[in-house]
């Protein structure tokens, strides 16, 4: 099959795939979760057989090294805290604290404390939260990346959304 | 409060995130670094500005691949013709074309005579490989025929086959099929059309003063 030049993709989705794991890892960890899925997706590229949804295929690899990273959190000993809350906590904090040389507006202000918001929200609805609002999936393609029902898939978006209204009120 | 309000309220926040994106506050990482450690760079290219106007640059493991004329917005075309023949894993990776970069701004500001980068002659086929080291052979600032290449190549009534071969260079300039001609004086074709031809030729007669050609 004939696929398009690897750097045709990283400049049509790099941007979003980056954002998409800000959001669900935080900032700390974003730059080194995106190398490990560009890397992923790399090594996988030339074996791939159907090129009809590629930014689908890379949001999939994204969510799973999402995943992987925050897996690994959970895994290092914590002494205090239910872990579903506390990697939430952590998200969150590292969502909001700006990257060194960051202009500190970038997440300081209304949005930023939104999006913080997102980062902290359970696991699933993290995630089909970033992928339905950062990488702009359909359900059908949300349900996909999280291996899920599309149903499910739903019903994570907007219990996400129902509890950033409940914890974010204007 | 009904179902519907309940609605518009998800709404709300829903058009919230919507307006108010999440913004990276440093554009994402380079991975061409990463990629090349862990050997999945296939293919890395690079652009270059030059007095034949805008060339494109692409290396293997094993050398120099591809050199093209890339005016007007032909990158694509020549991307997807690598990714087609070589390998899809291509990147823009300027630094892993630092070596034949140099070379090239040497050879324009008159300061290089010949090309020492690697070649990788992947996308030649033999007799295009017989025709283009035949013309390899032809000096800096000197011509020769489409006869002559086809007789050094081999076949010695080849001179229009060799003119088809010299067409599909895929190493332009470095593999210099610009110092190829007509027997009787006439310019021939070139790869990259004649204005560059004429072009080059000027620059190895020394007929051509560029803009920083006298630095160093």
């Amino acid at each position: 099959m004939r696929l398009p030049p690897f750097q045709t993709l990283l400049d049509a989705h790099g941007t979003d795939v980056h954002r998409f794991l800000i959001a669900t890892v935080g900032r700390g960890d974003a730059d080194d979760c995106y190398q490990e899925t560009w890397l992923a997706a790399l090594r996988a590229y030339p074996d791939l057989r159907d090129d009809a949804n590629l930014r689908g295929w890379l949001f999939t690899i994204a969510h799973r090294k999402a995943i992987d990273l925050v897996r690994g959190r959970r895994r290092r000993p914590t002494p205090v805290a239910e872990p579903e809350t506390l990697v939430g906590a952590a998200v969150a904090a590292a969502a909001i604290a700006p990257a060194a040389g960051a202009d500190s507006s970038s997440l300081g202000d209304r949005d930023g404390d939104l999006w913080g918001a997102v980062g902290a929200l359970p696991d699933k609805q993290r995630t089909a939260v970033a992928l339905r609002f950062i990488a702009d999936s359909a359900y059908a393609e949300i349900a996909r990346a999280m291996d899920t029902s599309e149903e499910a898939a739903r019903r994570n978006v907007h219990e996400g959304l129902k509890r950033l209204r409940r914890e974010h009120p204007r | 409060m009904t179902a519907a309000d309940h609605d518009d309220e998800l709404r709300e926040v829903a058009e919230l995130l919507r307006r108010a994106p999440l913004r990276a506050a440093s554009p994402p990482p380079s991975i061409a670094e990463a990629a090349a450690a862990a050997g999945l760079l296939d293919v890395a290219y690079a652009t270059l500005d030059s007095p034949v106007g805008r060339l494109l640059l692409a290396r293997t493991e094993v050398g120099l691949v591809r050199l093209a004329y890339v005016d007007g917005g032909a990158d694509e075309a020549v991307l997807a013709d690598i990714a087609a023949r070589v390998s899809p894993r291509l990147l823009a990776a300027p630094r892993s074309l630092d070596e034949p970069r140099r070379e090239l701004d040497e050879y324009f500001a008159g300061r290089r005579r010949d090309f020492e980068v690697t070649l990788d002659m992947r996308l030649m086929t033999a007799f295009t490989r017989r025709v283009l080291t035949a013309t390899a052979a032809i000096p800096y600032g000197e011509v020769s025929t489409y006869r002559e290449v086809a007789v050094r190549a081999g076949s010695p009534r080849g001179s229009r086959a060799a003119g088809n071969a010299l067409g599909a260079n895929p190493l332009p300039i470095i593999v210099p099929c610009h110092r190829v001609l007509h027997s009787g004086g006439g310019l021939g074709g070139y790869t990259g059309g004649l204005e560059r031809k004429r072009t080059l030729l000027a620059i190895e007669r020394g007929q051509l003063t560029l803009p920083g050609g006298d630095r160093g």
